[in-house]
């Protein structure tokens, strides 16, 4: 559980073989007369780690709603492995923002990890054979056994997100997606649950596509930024992409880019309140 | 029926005394009136049973004011069938699914919810009462949809009122998981195949269904004591997603069978007794919950450390 920032994040074992799980292709995504990214091409491989950055609006959770099958292109094409993206598709595994469950909703940890494995069943309630092993797993993968049977409303924010990876994983899925996860998280929960989503993608080479709007929680996993900003985007490893004069292009103004320990800070951005790294502002998308 | 019980009642009445307490509760001639209410206490069962169930999703969905909204209108639907002279119930269910398909076609997000419901309700209370006003039979009639007046279930409507409950009841079963799924997030839900319109459009029909049941038992303005209330008080004492329902259909069959029952020999409607009861366990019901805060803790000490750490 100490992946210093800046360490090689590429260590597991199934590297980038083959197709890739998900690729885009020309890809447009408009509403109305506005834009927000053209003609983006894109390629997600086993055991990659996508950061997507960008201020409010710049598509990145239309993005994720698009891979999700939720919303259409409105040019390209954008496939899941090998075929057009569908609505509900289980291989994908989806982590949303922090939401804090409601105090007194009737369930406990272990049924909110529970509908990730029979939540989109339809019939009769009755539990099937397997089941619950199942669960107690994937429990114990995100490390919240120890409060398996305490209701979800009683739980901090980190311990429900925890309870959101393993629903997430429990459809053993080939591609991770992430929302903005650790919105609202404090440091500590920030670390552990984007070491879960990492722990994923190191041992069965899950790819991860993760939406943020600060990289830093997360700089030692990244191998690709995917930067959203202004109707343009840039690609590249964190080195090619946080920099000072890639991002003020990309902005079209001035924009400084610092590194201090392992961090950068980001000044200067058209809109700050978006992207000071201690941001707590819930992000509107 | 209701001309057979009724000079019953007011016989009870009168033998116990014109004071207040046997107004209220007598039990004189209890057996021969238990028979003649026969019918009205397994409505009032079948009811509590699956309204404590649908209300647990009342109460995830935060959709009490729904359920509010639905019963005016479906007052506003039973009132034009009293007046039309055409079947009560079927009013009421008329009334009952419009508003549900409304509110759950054009209001997804909670706060247009909270705003259609707002703008519905006055308009269809609005209309029933326009309709009783031009109604010209009995005035009990008019009383009863806004009250209640289980007596009036008679053999036919009983079936009906049945028969909805059990569709309404299989109609949970089935979506049982999809529902609790999109009840708790939505987005996750849709992201993992469950058809999170449908599912909460079918929810928003089978809750149509139940308010236009309870009207013609509890009254439009009280449903919210047996679709609400039981569910609410299971949620205080249970977080298990097997104890709740069950809890919350024990609170209803208690409250609406219980209330029937005491109100049998009294001359006055059974709704207060229903309301009653139903207040009474939610208030237990919090005072264990409080009781319990105090003494237990559902995470092993230790874990505040780690989070200090």
């Amino acid at each position: 559980m100490t992946a210093a920032p800046g360490a090689p994040a590429a260590e597991h074992e199934h590297g980038h073989p083959g197709a890739p799980v998900l690729s885009l292709r020309g890809a447009r995504l408009g509403f109305g007369g506005r834009t927000l990214w053209d003609d983006l091409s894109l390629d997600v491989c086993r055991g990659e780690f996508l950061a997507v950055l960008g201020p409010n609006g710049s598509g990145k959770s239309s993005l994720l709603r698009t891979i999700l099958g939720q919303q259409e292109l409105t040019a390209g094409e954008i496939n899941f492995g090998g075929e057009p993206v569908r609505r509900g598709d289980r291989r994908i595994g989806y982590i949303p923002q922090q939401k804090m469950i409601p105090a007194g909703t009737p369930m406990r940890a272990r049924d909110l990890v529970a509908l990730g494995v029979n939540g989109h069943r339809f019939g009769l309630p009755l539990p099937r054979r397997g089941e619950r092993e199942r669960v107690d797993e994937l429990l114990e993968s995100v490390g919240a056994t120890h409060f398996a049977n305490a209701p979800v409303g009683t739980l901090s924010g980190g311990e429900q997100q925890r309870l959101r990876v393993g629903q997430a994983l429990a459809g053993d899925p080939d591609l991770l997606l992430c929302d903005e996860p650790l919105l609202s998280l404090d440091l500590n929960h920030q670390r552990e649950v984007s070491e879960l989503i990492d722990r994923r993608r190191r041992s069965h080479g899950t790819p991860v596509v993760f939406v943020t709007h600060d990289v830093n929680p997360v700089l030692g996993m990244v191998d690709r930024i995917l930067y959203l900003a202004g109707g343009r985007f840039r690609e590249g490893t964190p080195d090619e992409v946080l920099r000072s004069d890639v991002l003020s292009d990309l902005y079209q103004t001035p924009v400084e880019v610092f590194r201090s320990h392992g961090r950068i800070v980001v000044m200067g951005l058209p809109d700050t309140h978006d992207h000071h790294p201690h941001n707590e502002t819930p992000e509107a998308s | 029926m209701t001309t057979a019980l009724a000079p019953l009642i007011l016989t009870a009445a009168a033998g116990g005394g014109d004071d207040l307490w046997s107004r209220m509760f007598s039990f004189a001639n209890y057996g021969e009136l238990l028979q003649l209410v026969q019918n009205s206490v397994i409505a009032g069962a079948v009811l509590g049973i699956v309204g404590g169930l649908i209300g647990v999703f009342v109460m995830q969905r935060d959709m009490a004011f729904a359920v509010h909204g639905i019963s005016e209108l479906s007052f506003a639907g039973a009132a034009a069938a009293l007046l039309l002279g055409v079947n009560v119930v079927a009013g009421s269910l008329v009334g009952s699914l419009i508003a549900a398909v409304i509110i759950g076609v054009l209001g997804s997000k909670a706060r247009d919810r909270n705003s259609i419901i707002g703008v519905l309700m006055p308009f269809g209370l609005g209309l029933g009462i326009l309709f009783l006003a031009l109604y010209q039979g009995r005035t009990a009639n008019k009383f009863g949809l806004l009250t209640g007046q289980i007596v009036s279930v008679d053999d036919p409507q009983l079936i009906w009122l049945i028969v909805i409950s059990i569709v309404v009841l299989l109609g949970l079963g089935i979506m049982w998981r999809p529902l609790s799924f999109d009840s708790l997030d939505a987005d996750v839900a849709s992201a993992r195949g469950v058809p999170t319109r449908a599912v909460s459009l079918t929810f928003m029909l089978l809750l149509g269904l139940m308010v236009a049941v309870s009207v013609q038992i509890i009254g439009a303005l009280l449903v919210l004591a047996l679709l609400v209330t039981p569910a609410a008080a299971a949620m205080r004492v249970s977080a298990s997603p097997i104890l709740v329902p069950i809890l919350s259909m024990l609170f209803g069959f208690v409250s609406a069978v219980g209330g029937i029952l005491l109100a049998l020999g009294g001359s006055l409607p059974i709704s207060p007794y229903i309301t009653t009861i139903s207040f009474a366990i939610y208030l237990v019901c919090r005072l264990i919950e409080a009781r319990r805060t105090k003494t237990r803790s559902f995470r092993p000490s230790g874990e505040t450390v780690a989070v200090a750490a």
